[in-house]
């Protein structure tokens, strides 16, 4: 922005040298834990992915060999960890995206009393933590007969044996989805609700003499296309809350790996690998293709809702 | 984009029959609205409804059949039992709770100082390689932790922070979303109130203090909640880079103990999440309307 055409005398180089400083100063204190624990773990990553590392001796390096085990022979991860993640990641990312905002859009059709305290109900699973999630969940599908659900189920006549809901796995992956998708209504929510509430009035007005006759039309040529920015930051924080919710199986089944491996995603193999295994190297190269992943579907958001078409790097 | 915005509007008031967001009474229409959002909410709360009602039953009621969901008789002494626990090493529960307090209350204080500096540089000063470091932030906002925590735990290893306060504190102090949210704000502030003041002789730390705080307050509220709510309840810290029990938190002390005692402990299990819960409810509701102000700046451009 601020390129001049001449060259820069002696002077005015010291004095822009000084002004940049001043600004890297006040930037310094932010930018130290930033690439301490944010931009310097996933380099390292991408570096470790390479080797064998085992924490206790230095990493060798080993080329492509993780990557290639990754894809050629680790079953779980083929079988298991891959397909649970995308089946997870596209139902709680993009699904609870959509359902979030159906919601923010339904709140902002009510007036402002009922409004703030519906929108409260729904964000306050979002606050709650992995602790308190945990401990709910667990006991509404605890596998005895006191166990909400099993209980209603067994009132309602519709088995006779309590089921083990959090240790078989064919309801698990289920559970999941829900638990997750329950406290999924986060800051990107909140953002949606107040981007549809600034939304110009007369813009639906002038839609409507232009020939606009339902709310669905009303929907897509007038508030998504009004509140692009918010639904940018809304899809961005849905997918990362999608992928940083892989404690979720874990908790509630109580063990890494979950049962059958039915909830495993790409989080707790590498928790798996890098901290009961301690194959440091081989978790590397899963958390670069989770990185990858991430970055993907970012892009997509990128491309549906930016304003432009490159919008970073 | 929208075409609507240049057309000339000649709406007749009594013509349109548009939705009516952000309405000021009740009408009939948004009765449709009410019999979704309704059992909605109640879904969303009934598991916090719940949680909270266990925490006060008394252990007859816990493990009555048929389940019970509100309680009848209750007591505080799930709380009293919780409190006089001690971890298996002799840790009480008070040494837990100092150690969440004040690794809490430093890490929203610090994330407060270095994101509104942060903010401030990026948005009103001028310098080499402005655009870029903004775009890196911009890209770290889709950043998953999870992701990369074995080269954190490397990090935290090699940089002499293991088993200290720091291990605990520094991983979840530079948030993007915070720097982005705060920066969204000092955009806002004209920079000729700013030039002003230079020429009123005042330097960066005064312009801060004077004019960028006082004014971009909402977005601050609202790094206060969303900090708070990382650190609370975080256990990865006390997890994965603490061995010495004296140093790790409530939120993991709460955690073992719910997966370790979850029969005999279940009335304390559920005492434990209302404490970990609470603050973080109170300080949402005391700072929401700050936090849905800032929201309305949350958009990406």
């Amino acid at each position: 922005m601020t390129t001049k055409p001449h060259r820069l005398s002696k002077r005015e180089e010291k004095a822009r040298l000084k002004r940049d400083a001043g600004a890297y100063a006040l930037l310094v204190p932010y930018a130290l834990p930033f690439i301490l624990f944010i931009l310097m773990p996933v380099v390292m990553a991408m570096g470790l992915s390479f080797t064998y590392f085992d924490v206790i001796n230095p990493p060798s390096f080993t080329g492509f060999l993780n990557y290639i085990t990754l894809f050629t022979q680790d079953t779980v991860f083929l079988k298991n960890v891959l397909p649970n993640t995308f089946l997870y990641a596209l139902v709680v990312g993009p699904g609870g995206y959509v359902l979030s905002f159906l919601i923010a859009w339904m709140l902002t059709q009510l007036p402002k009393g009922p409004r703030t305290v519906l929108a409260l109900a729904v964000y306050t699973p979002s606050m709650l933590g992995s602790v308190f999630i945990g401990v709910v969940w667990r006991a509404i599908f605890s596998g005895d007969q006191r166990g909400i659900v099993n209980y209603l189920l067994m009132e309602l006549g519709v088995i006779d044996q309590p089921l083990q809901f959090l240790l078989t796995p064919n309801h698990f992956m289920g559970i999941m989805i829900l638990v997750s998708l329950w406290s999924a209504m986060g800051i990107g929510f909140l953002a949606m609700i107040s981007g549809i509430l600034n939304i110009n009035q007369e813009l639906y007005e002038a839609a409507y003499v232009d020939g606009m006759r339902n709310r669905f039309q009303e929907i897509i040529y007038i508030t998504v296309p009004s509140m692009k920015p918010q639904m940018l930051f809304g899809a961005v924080m849905a997918i990362v809350n999608a992928f940083n919710m892989g404690w979720i199986g874990v908790t509630l089944s109580g063990a890494n790996p979950t049962p059958e491996y039915s909830g495993q995603l790409i989080t707790n193999h590498i928790d798996d690998f890098g901290f009961i295994r301690y194959e440091m190297g081989y978790a590397a190269a899963l958390s670069v293709v989770l990185l990858m992943v991430v970055y993907l579907f970012n892009r997509l958001a990128h491309r549906f809702f930016g304003e432009r078409e490159e919008v970073e790097s | 984009m929208s075409k609507q915005l240049t057309k000339p509007k000649k709406a007749k008031k009594g013509g349109y029959q548009g939705s009516r967001i952000n309405p000021t009474r009740f009408s009939l229409g948004q009765l449709k609205f009410y019999f979704i959002l309704i059992p909605l909410a109640m879904f969303m709360i009934i598991p916090v409804v719940m949680i909270i009602n266990r925490a006060f039953m008394p252990l007859g009621e816990l493990f009555a059949f048929p389940p019970r969901v509100i309680v009848k008789n209750p007591t505080i002494n799930n709380f009293r039992d919780l409190l006089s626990l001690s971890g298996s090493t002799g840790v009480p529960m008070s040494r837990y709770l100092l150690n969440s307090v004040v690794i809490t209350l430093l890490t929203v204080l610090m994330n407060l100082v270095i994101s509104v500096t942060g903010a401030y540089a990026l948005s009103k000063k001028r310098f080499r390689g402005k655009e870029k470091l903004f775009a890196i932030n911009q890209l770290a906002l889709m950043f998953v932790p999870t992701a990369v925590a074995v080269p954190r735990y490397l990090v935290i290893m090699n940089s002499g922070m293991f088993n200290t306060f720091w291990a605990q504190i520094m991983p979840l102090l530079a948030m993007p979303v915070v720097l982005f949210l705060v920066k969204q704000f000092v955009d806002q502030i004209p920079d000729a109130l700013i030039e002003a003041a230079v020429v009123d002789g005042a330097n960066d730390l005064t312009i801060i203090r004077r004019i960028i705080i006082p004014l971009t307050r909402p977005a601050l509220a609202t790094a206060v909640v969303l900090t708070f709510q990382a650190v609370w309840g975080s256990v990865e810290a006390s997890n994965n880079f603490i061995t010495d029990d004296t140093l790790r938190t409530l939120a993991f002390y709460l955690n073992s103990i719910s997966t370790n005692n979850a029969v005999a402990g279940a009335g304390m299990v559920a005492a434990a999440s209302v404490i970990l819960f609470l603050p973080n409810l109170i300080i949402f509701i005391v700072m929401q309307s700050q936090v849905m102000n800032t929201m309305s700046h949350s958009g990406i451009k």
